[in-house]
């Protein structure tokens, strides 16, 4: 096995198991570590939704791009660049979450559900399949947000500043920021070993590249099963993980914040994948990407966080009774909207000067 | 028979991709990729050698050059 593919066999085992570790210590079974439930619940904690279960400022988000910085720094790889389609891949953003709130996780939480047990997110995982192959057709006729270009410096470090002012303000604890006091938000493991856990993912996942959506997209484009591998190491431990400590349970019924409204998880991770697609990564990605200093990808979590607000705020979101009609409702209309910004985006590849050919 | 592929802040898989066409559009020969990312360098190479490419890097730069040659 060559050292790259121990790397991202390394970052996905030791993402599962970190999970596992973390649901004994307190975070919500099944939710170990889950990129969208953690930005929704960092969305409520600062206020712009008011569901008052999932707020918490999760430390394992900030531990993630903190731990890629750093690596990106050790490495010489942090290089701020932006400016390909800012406000589409906001939007992008945007819709994905939509969607990984109907299902209720991100990549990352469907593979981590499965390993629990949890038959809902094997349904949920085929619809990121579906999603991610019509992506790809998009990719081969020449689908492409453009290309980002150097940025000054300053512009690199703002996305993992927030993180250190979100590091304050959950230490802090002042009087306006929101913690739950029951459901999802109030479960959580000890700050220490959050931020750790972050920590530790983020060094690994920005060094082994750890994407979900690409490990998913090179297969099917290129019959690349490198990525993959990362994410069957994260299967593989945290099923390992959790039959050991008695936290697995198999079925579709009665399973830790989900529901079991098949066609809803699967056309909502559809969204899901086929945004990532067109973004370049799933929200793992996004994170790391960020902290490298890509302003593109950090305004796409702030895509994701105002996917979260407007989630909750208007009641779009899953819940372990179902997914209500507002949230079908702009499942249908997302998947619409990321069709059209497929579509418009489709230049031929020679046109858009990407490809410069030359014979001699 | 030399290509010459410019993917410079291009994410992937669009460097990956557009390595491909110019890799299969030319059968054997010197594909020249300009790259931006650590990240791009790696999945570029990868796909050159698993398609039996040699794959020669130099730095350029900001940039990195990815010489690949089949005879």
């Amino acid at each position: 096995m060559s050292g790259k593919r121990v790397l991202v066999v390394a970052a996905g085992g030791t993402l599962g198991l970190l999970a596992v570790v973390l649901v004994a210590m307190g975070n919500p079974a099944n939710m170990g570590y889950c990129v969208a439930c953690f930005l929704r619940d960092i969305t409520g904690g600062l206020g712009l939704h008011r569901a008052a279960p999932v707020q918490y400022i999760r430390p394992e988000i900030i531990g993630l791009v903190l731990g890629a910085f750093l690596a990106s720094q050790a490495t010489k790889e942090f290089r701020p660049i932006g400016g390909s389609s800012s406000f589409t891949r906001f939007v992008l953003g945007f819709l994905a979450m939509i969607g990984m709130l109907v299902f209720l996780g991100c990549p990352v939480r469907a593979v981590l559900r499965l390993a629990g047990g949890d038959l809902n997110a094997g349904v949920g995982l085929l619809g990121l399949v579906a999603g991610v192959a019509i992506g790809v057709q998009f990719l081969k006729s020449g689908f492409s947000l453009g290309r980002a270009v150097p940025q000054q410096k300053g512009n690199g470090y703002l996305f993992t500043g927030l993180m250190v002012l979100l590091l304050i303000l959950l230490l802090a604890r002042p009087s306006f920021i929101f913690f739950s006091e029951k459901g999802p938000g109030s479960m959580h493991a000890p700050v220490w070993a959050a931020l750790g856990a972050g920590l530790v993912i983020g060094v690994l996942a920005q060094r082994s590249r750890l994407c979900m959506v690409g490990g998913i997209r090179d297969f099917i484009m290129f019959r690349d099963a490198h990525l993959l591998y990362g994410f069957v190491a994260i299967f593989v431990v945290a099923l390992v993980g959790n039959l050991a400590v008695g936290a697995f349970k198999i079925g579709f019924v009665g399973q830790p914040v989900a529901h079991t409204d098949g066609l809803w998880n699967f056309l909502g991770m559809t969204l899901a994948g086929w945004a990532a697609v067109l973004l370049g990564g799933c929200p793992l990605r996004q994170l790391v990407a960020a902290a490298e200093g890509n302003t593109d990808s950090a305004l796409t979590v702030m895509g994701i966080i105002f996917g979260a607000a407007v989630s909750h705020n208007f009641g779009l979101a899953g819940s372990p009774t179902g997914v209500p009609a507002g949230g079908q409702i702009a499942v249908v209309l997302g998947l619409i909207a990321v069709f059209i910004i497929g579509y418009v985006n489709r230049p031929a590849a020679v046109k858009r000067g990407v490809s410069i050919g030359k014979g001699s | 028979m030399v290509r010459e592929v410019d993917a410079r802040g291009l994410l992937c898989p669009e460097p990956v991709l557009l390595t491909k066409q110019a890799l299969d559009a030319l059968g054997a020969g010197t594909v020249k990729v300009l790259v931006s990312s650590a990240a791009a360098r790696e999945n570029v190479s990868r796909l050159a050698e698993s398609r039996g490419w040699q794959v020669e890097v130099l730095e350029q730069g900001d940039d990195i050059l990815l010489v690949l040659t089949k005879k």
